[in-house]
């Protein structure tokens, strides 16, 4: 497509907490700064910059690209802000890479901050207004009815059980033990789960990823430029998104039709025919934990209705044959909603370095997937990384 | 580069860090009013409800009754041709029991859940359907696949508003069969 290839050669993380002391500014810039070190950089290589944060509403900032641009390194330079949604964080990735494939930049820096913690009592209440606000907002929508009525529906179409979805949760939660971002890693059982509280049946508490403040932020560059910067550059050999109707209730709830568009571009940039065979390891988003089995599907890494038996099985375990979420996801690591989604595509760049410590899967992969999803539940991005 | 080598930023704040006033936040309310227009298909959407009927709007290339009613078909994108009546009537697609409310508050111990649900309004195109709540009927005994009816508000207290119809009840009693193990809701 003339398009240039484009490598990730640095990363850096911030801790993902509940509440973080710092500011989304300070976040930004601890994420932003371990970047550049990483890859032996400093801001005067970085020719563009864009950043990733999602809802204003959760900071109460107007223009909060404009307001992180300080911490982002984006100081006199060309910057964008993107956000879409719960995908946002394997846009940004997607975003940076436009430029760099374009030639309009070597090197651009990627962020993805979110803080949630500023909104009082609790973030959801900024979720009011994503539903129509005539049609919908009267009748005081929560975001996880949403999830319920769609985990509903994915359950009753392939009869899967609650204690199916809940191992999704379990496998997360312990792989996050070995991150050291980890907000709320622990060893829990299914019948922890199935335990915790109902919040909107069949959603229960331990079904959910929490709330978090967090950063993270990633280096690109040109393969030129990368070649010169390290020896172990990661390509970005597919991107691929789409997005479905925001009449969200017209849509068949079962399947992630946007995120099976959205692969297919990524795939076929990747030249990437059978992805069950030819994908080693998968970071798809588990929001909830029902999430990571649909997005598995939608993915085409199992076929439909498939994904709960094949975690059942180990299959999907970090020593399983196809290690999902290894990094311990937004179930374990935190969900700082654009922050999660760079953390997936960092462990990707990690793993495929051979860099993820006691994270890392065996086998030495060398291809794989990120995906992201969000706004009322239809979009999908998507990432094909390899070694 | 190993994270597990990294110092890594990000500073977990404890409750007790606000209460002994070890960091200060400074807090503000928004006060914010919005009025939103509602536009030429829902305008005439919500005047439908006022008056206890569900109307929608047919596109002549695709076929598709939709609803809610738009004047522009998003699939074949060129304008809708026509207005037509649908059934205040439709089955449930997927549903929920909620037990939390608009902002994450819990609802009440005597408070009943909330059962929001999709429901496929019949006359529409198969798989439409719309956000409302479910009504007269226990958590325990709604059923995806279930026929349920409008209850409207009394034609004086409607506003021209989807709340308008107070909820969906099921058309016949439900048999109360005892829910599947692991299935409590």
């Amino acid at each position: 497509m003339g398009m240039r290839k484009v490598a990730i050669v640095g990363a850096g993380i911030t801790k993902f907490v509940r509440r973080a002391q710092e500011t989304g500014k300070e976040l930004s810039w601890q994420a932003s700064k371990m970047a550049l070190d990483s890859c032996g950089i400093t801001l005067d290589d970085v020719d563009m910059v864009t950043l990733g944060t999602a809802p204003d509403a959760f900071d109460g900032v107007h223009m909060k690209g404009e307001y992180l641009a300080d911490g982002a390194g984006a100081h006199r330079k060309p910057y964008m802000r993107h956000y879409v949604g719960g995908g946002t964080g394997v846009f940004s990735p997607i975003h940076g890479w436009m430029h760099v494939a374009s030639g309009m930049a070597d090197i651009c820096l990627v962020v993805a901050e979110e803080k949630m913690s500023s909104c009082q009592p609790h973030p959801q209440g900024a979720f009011l207004t994503i539903f129509d606000h005539t049609t919908e907002q009267p009748l005081k929508p929560t975001l996880i009815w949403i999830f319920a009525l769609e985990m509903n529906r994915y359950m009753t179409t392939y009869g899967i059980s609650k204690a199916d979805i809940a191992r999704v949760s379990v496998k997360n939660k312990h792989n996050a033990l070995d991150h050291p971002s980890a907000q709320v890693a622990e060893e829990i059982t299914v019948e922890d789960v199935l335990n915790s509280e109902t919040l909107c049946w069949p959603v229960n508490r331990l079904d959910i990823s929490p709330a978090s403040d967090g950063a993270a932020a990633v280096v690109l560059a040109s393969e030129r430029v990368a070649r010169r910067l390290t020896d172990k550059p990661v390509w970005i050999d597919g991107v691929g998104m789409s997005i479905d109707t925001a009449y969200w209730g017209t849509r068949d709830l079962s399947y992630p039709r946007y995120v099976e568009t959205a692969a297919r571009m990524a795939y076929d940039m990747a030249g990437i025919k059978e992805p069950a065979k030819e994908i080693h390891i998968a970071e798809p988003y588990d929001p909830f934990d029902y999430k990571e089995l649909h997005h598995m599907e939608g993915l085409m890494l199992c076929p439909r209705g498939e994904a709960a038996r094949l975690t059942a099985e180990g299959y999907t375990a970090r020593d399983g044959n196809l290690p999902v979420c290894p990094s311990g996801g937004a179930l374990g690591v935190g969900n700082p909603i654009a922050a999660t989604g760079l953390m997936k595509v960092i462990e990707l760049f990690l793993q495929l370095r051979g860099e993820a410590g006691k994270r890392q899967v065996p086998g030495k992969p060398t291809c794989g997937v990120a995906q992201a999803w969000g706004d009322l539940m239809q979009m999908g991005t998507v990432i094909v990384l390899r070694s | 580069m190993k994270l597990e080598d990294c110092k890594l930023g990000g500073t977990h704040l404890k409750s007790s860090d606000f209460e002994k006033c070890k960091v200060l936040t400074t807090e503000w309310t928004p006060n914010l009013g919005y009025a939103w227009d509602n536009g030429v298909a829902i305008g005439r959407y919500l005047a439908e409800l006022k008056e206890g009927k569900i109307i929608a709007r047919v596109c002549h290339e695709c076929h598709r009754i939709m609803i809610p009613p738009r004047m522009f078909c998003e699939l074949c994108f060129r304008p809708t041709d026509e207005w037509a009546y649908v059934e205040d009537t439709g089955v449930v697609n997927t549903f929920s029991v909620a037990r939390v409310n608009w902002d994450a508050s819990r609802r009440g111990p005597k408070e009943p859940p909330l059962i929001p649900a999709v429901i496929e309004i019949d006359g529409a195109t198969k798989g439409m359907g719309i956000l409302h709540m479910l009504g007269e009927i226990g958590p325990d005994d709604v059923k995806i696949g279930m026929k349920v009816r409008a209850v409207w508000k009394k034609p004086e207290d409607r506003t021209g508003a989807i709340t308008d119809i107070l909820y969906f009840k099921p058309i016949r009693a439900a048999a109360s069969k005892k829910p599947a193990a692991g299935r409590k809701r």
